[in-house]
C-alpha cells in the first residue's frame, strides 16, 4: 500500500515536471496536512480501502495542480480496523502531533461518533464521511458530510413512495441489530406510520446469523406487500440468497430497500443474477449524468486494479474524490486554510462535484438529499463488467436522475429484461 | 391454529429449517470434537484454519472446480498440516509436561491470528463467496421448500458423523484414539505409540475442517476474520455435546440449530436474541450437567 | 512498605505528568496502556494464579462501562461514581458466574466464560435505554480542576486504578490466598485433600477479577463520549487480558503490568505507524513466541539471565 502510494506520488510528481506547470514552481512554499483514519481493515474495510483510493487520487491531482493555495498537499491516514476505541487517540495525534490543518471523518457512522466531541471541542472543521445522523446531538457548526442522505427519511422515502405507487398497503421491516441499520429503521417505522402503511412484521436480527431461511419463512407468513430489509455485507449475501431459495410470496410488490453491500462489486458479481428484482438504495449508478464522473471512474478503475480494490467504485469512491474537491474548492474560494473561513465557505456556497451540486443545510447535512433507489434487471452471473452497463441497475427515485420505472410486483420484475 | 405463539404450520418449517442449520453447525464443530474433545488440545485456531479451508475452496473453484469436489480434494493436505502442527504443538507444550493448558490455548490464539492476517495479506479483506447450482435455488415439496446449500451442510454432517463415530469405533487406530483419549498409559503398555496416535488423530481433525471450510463458504460469504465469530459457536457444540462424543456433537448441533431456528421465526420472541439463547442453554447444561449432555 | 512508598511516588508523577504540558496524545494513548495493565493483572489473578482461563473478560468490562453508562444517564452521577457501581457489577458478575460455573475444569471454565460475553452483548442490544445496538453519544461534564482536559484527568484517574489493582494483585500473591490459588493450579484434588478451600479461594479470585476489569471498563464510555455493544464486548479484550501475562510472566504480579505495557505500546505504535492488519500480527507473533521460547515470560528470561550471571 504505502509501496504503490509512493509510485503514486513520484509519477505524479515527473508528470508535473514534464507538463512544466508554471503554478507548480509556487508550490514549493509549505505543505497543507490533510489527515484522517479509515477503516481499512475490520467490517467496513473493504469500502474504506477503495474510499481510500478516491482521496490519495485526488490529493496526487491537486498536487499537480500546485496544491492548495500554493502548497502541497500532504496526507496523513491511519486505520482504525473499523473499532471507534480507536478513533479519539487517532485523531488526538493528528491534532497535536502531526498538526494537520484540516481534517476528513473516517468512513462510517460507529468510528466517527466518538470524535464528534473532540473535533467540537477543537473548533475544527470535519468532513464527514458516509455516516449517518453522527452530528443530530453534538450540533458542530463545522461539519460537513458526503453522504447524499439527510434524515432517516429521506433513506427510505423512495422506497415506500414507490411501494405505494405500486398499491402496497403493508410492510414487513427486517433490520440488521447495530447501529446504522437501528437509525434507518427508526426512520423507516415513522414514514410507514404516517403514510399509513400497516406493519405486518418487524423484527431485528442478531448480525452473527448464519442462515436467513426462518427469517425469510416467517416474513412469507407475514404476507406483507414491501419488504424492506437494512442489513450489513455479509447478511445481504445472504438475505438474498435466502430470499431466492424461500421466496416472499406473489403478493410482495418491492423488496429491498436499506441493504449495505450490494453496492459492492465483488458481492454484486458473486450473486449474479440472484439479484435481479431487488430495489435497493445507491449513491450513484450508471446512467446518472454528474459532470466529469465518468471519467473519474475511468482514472480510479486504472489504479483500482493494480491496487486489488472494488474494481468499478460507484459507491463510495466518487464521494471521497468529491471530498477533496469541496476542500478545494472552499480552501480557494475563502482563500484560507482556517477552518472557520472554510466552514464559513462550505455554508453558504454551492459546491460543484463529481456528484452533482451540493449545498448543505444547517446541520451540516445536504440540503437536499439524492438517496437513489435502484431496481437490478437482468444480470447474468459471473460478471463484473456488466454492472458498467446502463439499465443494469434501473434508477426509478428521485424522478430527476430517473432512468426507467419500477417492475411490479417483486416475481415479474426478478424475470424482467 | 397457533402452538405456543407460533402458527402451526410454521413449527414443521422451524423445526426442518434447525435440523439443516443444526447439521451444518455439527459439521463445522466435528473436527473440534476430535483435537479438544479427545486430544484435550485447546485448539481455538480450529476456525481459523476453517477459513483457510474456505479461502482454499474459493481459489479452486475460480479456477473451475465444485467447491464440494475442492473441499474434499484438500482434505489429504490438511491432513498433513495438521499432522506438523500437532507435531509442534507437541514439542513446545506436551513434551514439556508443565500446565500446557493456558499456554497451549494463548499459542492457538497467536497461530489463529497470524493465520488471519495471513489470509488479508493474501486475499484482501474482501468477503467472498462461491457460485454454484445448489446455491440461491431450492428443493421444492408442495409448498415447503428448502435451500440446496444447507441441504449440502446436512448431507455432509451426517456422513462425516457416522464415517468418524464408524471409525472410531471398528478399527484399530480409532480405537486407539479413544484409548489415548482415555488412558495413555495404558496404551503405552499395549505397545503404541500415543504421540503418533494424537498426530494421526489430529491430521484426521485437521483433514476434516477443509471439508467444514468448503460447507462455510457455499452456505454464506466468508471473510478473514469470521474465525473469531465461530470459535464460540463450535467449541458451545462440542462442550454441549460432551467432550469427544461424535453422535452427542451431532445432536448438540441440532439443539442449537432447532433453538435458534425457533427463536428466528417466532413473531414475539425477538430475532434478535437468539444467541443469547444458545449460549445460555450452554450455561444451563454445564451447571446442571458437567459432562455435557451426551458426556461420560 | 517500599511497594506503597514506590506507588505514591508514581501517583504523584502521573498527577504532575497530567498538569504538566506534555502532548494530549501521549494521554490518550496511555490511558489505552494502562486500560490493559488494570485487565490483565485482574486477568492474572485467577488466570495465572489458578490456573483458570477467563475469556469473558469482555463481558466484566462491558458491565462495568454499562454500569457506568446507566448511572450517568439517570443521575448525572460523577465519575468516581461510576466507577464504584462498575466495580460492584464487574463483582456481582464475577460472582455469579463463579457460583455457576468455577465447579467445572479449567477448561469447561474458560467455555462458559465466553457464553458469558454473548449473553451480556445481546441483553445490551436488546436494551433501549443504554442506547440498544445503536450506541449512545455521551456528552462529557465539564472537567475538574486541576486537569485542563478530561483526557487528562481519566490518564490521572487510570493511574490510580491500576496502581490500586496492582496492589491487590500483589497482596493476594503473597497472602493465604495466593497459596491456596497456587496449590489450586498444582493440583486441585490434592489441594482438597489438604483441605485447602478451593471453591471459596476460587470465588474469592472471580470476583476481585471481576471487580477489577469491571472497574477498568467505567471511564471507557467517558473516554470515548460514545459506548456501543459491539466493541465495548469486543474479543480484543480478552485476548489483550490473557496475552499480556502470557508476554510478561504469570507467576509474579509484576509480569501482568510488563506484559501489558509491551503488547499495549506496541500495538498503539503500530496503529500510527505501520497499519491495522499488522496490530493483530504482533498480538499473534509475540503470543507463539513467548509461549514457545519462553514460557515463563519477559520475567523469567530475565530470571534466568541473572542467575546466569551470577554464576
Amino acid at each position: 500500500m504505502k509501496q504503490s502510494r509512493r509510485n503514486a506520488l513520484k509519477a505524479g510528481a515527473a508528470i508535473a515536471a514534464a507538463s512544466a506547470l508554471p503554478r507548480f514552481a509556487i508550490a514549493q512554499a509549505g505543505t497543507v496536512k490533510i489527515g484522517m483514519s479509515m477503516p481499512q481493515t475490520g467490517a467496513l474495510g473493504a469500502g474504506g480501502q477503495a474510499a481510500l483510493l478516491a482521496l490519495r487520487m485526488w490529493v496526487d491531482e491537486v498536487n499537480v495542480r500546485g496544491g492548495l493555495l500554493g502548497k502541497r498537499v500532504e496526507f496523513i491516514v491511519y486505520d482504525d480496523q473499523t473499532n471507534p476505541a480507536n478513533t479519539p487517540g487517532i485523531y488526538t495525534k493528528l491534532l497535536d502531533v502531526d498538526k494537520v490543518d484540516l481534517l476528513i471523518a473516517p468512513y462510517g457512522t460507529v468510528p466517527t461518533a466518538p470524535i464528534m466531541p473532540l473535533v467540537k471541542e477543537r473548533k475544527k472543521l470535519l468532513m464527514g464521511n458516509f455516516s449517518f445522523q453522527v452530528n443530530a446531538k453534538v450540533q458542530h457548526d463545522m461539519w460537513f458530510n458526503n453522504s447524499p442522505w439527510n434524515d432517516a427519511s429521506s433513506w427510505s422515502d423512495g422506497f415506500f413512495r414507490a411501494g405505494q405507487k405500486a398499491g402496497a398497503k403493508s410492510v414487513a421491516i427486517l433490520a440488521a441489530d447495530n447501529d446504522f441499520a437501528q437509525n434507518l429503521a427508526n426512520g423507516a417505522r415513522t414514514l410507514a406510520k404516517k403514510a399509513g402503511i400497516k406493519s405486518v412484521y418487524d423484527q431485528n436480527y442478531p448480525p452473527t446469523t448464519t442462515d436467513f431461511s426462518s427469517l425469510i419463512r416467517a416474513i412469507r407468513a407475514a404476507k406483507p406487500e414491501m419488504v424492506f430489509v437494512m442489513s450489513y455485507p455479509n447478511d445481504s449475501v445472504a438475505i438474498v440468497r435466502a430470499v431466492n431459495e424461500i421466496g416472499l410470496g406473489p403478493q410482495v410488490q418491492i423488496f429491498g430497500g436499506g441493504m449495505v453491500g450490494l453496492q459492492f462489486t465483488p458481492i454484486m458479481a458473486s450473486l449474479g443474477s440472484l439479484l435481479n428484482g431487488v430495489m435497493n438504495y445507491n449513491s450513484y449508478v450508471p446512467g446518472i449524468k454528474y459532470p466529469g464522473i465518468e471519467d473519474f471512474l475511468k482514472r480510479y478503475s486504472a489504479r483500482a486494479k493494480e491496487a486489488k480494490v472494488d474494481p468499478l467504485g460507484f459507491y463510495l469512491p466518487p464521494f471521497n474524490y468529491a471530498i477533496g474537491q469541496m476542500l478545494e474548492q472552499a480552501v480557494n474560494g475563502a482563500n484560507s486554510i482556517e477552518d472557520a473561513k472554510i466552514a464559513a465557505y462550505l455554508r453558504k456556497s454551492e459546491m460543484r462535484t463529481i456528484v452533482g451540486p451540493i449545498k448543505f443545510g444547517k446541520d451540516g447535512e445536504w440540503a437536499q438529499a439524492r438517496v437513489v433507489q435502484a431496481q437490478f434487471r437482468g444480470i447474468a452471473d459471473k460478471d463484473v463488467e456488466q454492472f458498467r452497463q446502463i439499465g443494469k441497475q434501473v434508477v426509478v427515485y428521485p424522478d430527476a436522475y430517473k432512468t426507467g420505472d419500477v417492475i411490479t410486483p417483486y416475481d415479474k420484475a426478478r424475470k424482467a429484461k | 391454529m397457533t402452538i405456543l405463539g407460533l402458527p402451526s404450520e410454521l413449527w414443521f418449517e422451524a423445526v426442518m429449517f434447525g435440523i439443516l442449520l443444526g447439521c451444518f453447525y455439527a459439521a463445522v464443530s466435528i473436527g473440534l470434537s476430535v483435537s479438544f474433545g479427545l486430544l484435550d488440545v485447546p485448539n481455538v485456531a480450529h476456525p481459523a484454519v476453517m477459513i483457510v479451508g474456505s479461502y482454499c475452496t474459493w481459489a479452486l473453484w475460480d479456477r473451475g472446480l465444485d467447491p464440494i469436489v475442492a473441499g474434499v480434494l484438500l482434505m489429504p493436505l490438511f491432513f498433513v498440516v495438521g499432522v506438523l502442527l500437532y507435531r509442534f504443538y507437541h514439542a513446545s507444550f506436551e513434551k514439556r509436561g508443565t500446565e500446557a493448558g493456558v499456554r497451549g490455548l494463548a499459542f492457538f490464539f497467536g497461530v489463529a491470528f497470524i493465520i488471519e492476517v495471513g489470509l488479508i495479506l493474501i486475499f484482501g479483506v474482501d468477503q467472498r463467496s462461491v457460485q454454484a447450482e445448489y446455491i440461491g435455488s431450492s428443493l421444492e415439496l408442495g409448498e415447503y421448500r428448502f435451500p440446496y446449500r444447507m441441504l449440502v451442510a446436512f448431507g455432509v454432517a451426517l456422513v462425516l458423523t457416522f464415517a468418524l463415530t464408524l471409525y472410531l469405533s471398528k478399527t484399530f487406530t480409532g480405537r486407539a484414539i479413544k484409548a489415548v483419549a482415555q488412558d495413555e498409559a495404558a496404551l503405552r503398555l499395549m505397545g503404541a505409540n500415543p504421540v503418533r496416535i494424537k498426530q494421526w488423530a489430529f491430521g484426521i481433525a485437521t483433514g476434516v475442517s477443509a471439508l467444514a471450510g468448503a460447507m462455510l463458504i457455499i452456505v454464506g460469504p466468508v471473510e478473514p476474520a469470521m474465525d473469531r465469530v465461530y470459535i464460540g459457536r463450535t467449541f458451545c457444540v462440542v462442550v454441549l455435546a460432551g467432550l469427544g462424543s461424535m453422535t452427542g456433537t451431532l445432536a448438540a448441533g441440532l439443539i442449537l440449530g432447532i433453538a435458534e431456528s425457533i427463536v428466528l421465526m417466532h413473531p414475539d420472541l425477538g430475532a434478535s436474541w437468539a444467541p443469547a439463547v444458545a449460549f445460555s442453554l450452554l450455561l444451563i447444561v454445564l451447571s446442571v450437567r458437567p459432562q455435557g449432555l451426551f458426556g461420560r | 512498605m517500599r511497594f506503597w512508598i514506590g506507588a505514591l511516588l508514581l501517583a504523584i508523577a502521573a498527577g504532575a505528568l497530567a498538569v504538566s504540558g506534555v502532548n494530549e496524545y501521549f494521554f490518550f494513548a496511555a490511558y489505552v496502556v494502562i486500560t490493559y495493565i488494570v485487565l490483565a493483572t485482574a486477568w492474572n489473578i485467577l488466570g495465572g494464579y489458578a490456573g483458570y482461563v477467563n475469556f469473558g473478560t469482555p463481558a466484566f468490562f462491558g458491565s462495568g462501562a454499562y454500569a457506568a453508562v446507566v448511572l450517568f444517564q439517570a443521575l448525572g452521577a460523577p465519575l468516581v461514581v461510576q466507577i464504584a457501581a462498575g466495580t460492584a457489577m464487574g463483582a456481582a458478575l464475577g460472582f455469579g458466574v463463579g457460583v455457576m460455573t468455577l465447579r467445572l475444569r479449567g477448561i469447561f471454565f474458560a467455555i462458559a466464560t465466553v457464553a458469558v460475553v454473548f449473553i451480556m452483548e445481546t441483553l445490551m442490544i436488546n436494551w433501549r435505554y443504554v442506547g440498544g445496538a445503536t450506541g449512545l453519544q455521551l456528552q462529557r461534564p465539564e472537567v475538574m480542576a486541576p486537569f485542563a482536559t478530561y483526557a487528562r484527568m481519566l490518564f490521572f484517574v487510570m493511574t490510580v486504578m491500576a496502581i490500586a489493582a496492582v496492589g491487590i494483585a500483589r497482596y493476594i500473591q503473597t497472602s493465604w490466598v495466593g497459596r491456596g490459588l497456587r496449590a489450586v493450579r498444582d493440583s486441585e484434588e490434592a489441594a482438597e485433600a489438604n483441605g485447602v478451600p478451593t471453591l471459596k479461594l476460587k470465588l474469592i479470585a472471580c470476583v476481585v477479577s471481576g471487580g477489577l476489569m469491571g472497574a477498568a471498563g467505567a471511564p471507557m464510555p467517558m473516554y470515548l463520549s460514545f459506548i456501543e455493544p459491539a466493541s465495548t464486548f469486543s474479543l480484543n479484550y480478552a485476548i489483550g487480558a490473557l496475552a499480556a501475562p502470557m508476554i510478561g510472566g504469570t507467576i509474579h504480579w509484576l509480569g501482568p503490568v510488563i506484559g501489558a505495557i509491551v503488547l499495549a505500546s506496541l500495538q498503539q505504535i503500530v496503529t500510527v505507524t505501520i497499519s491495522g492488519e499488522m496490530n493483530v500480527l504482533v498480538v499473534g507473533v509475540l503470543l507463539v513466541l513467548f509461549v514457545v521460547l519462553a514460557p515463563d515470560g519477559i520475567l523469567g528470561l530475565f530470571k534466568r539471565w541473572l542467575k546466569s550471571s551470577s554464576r
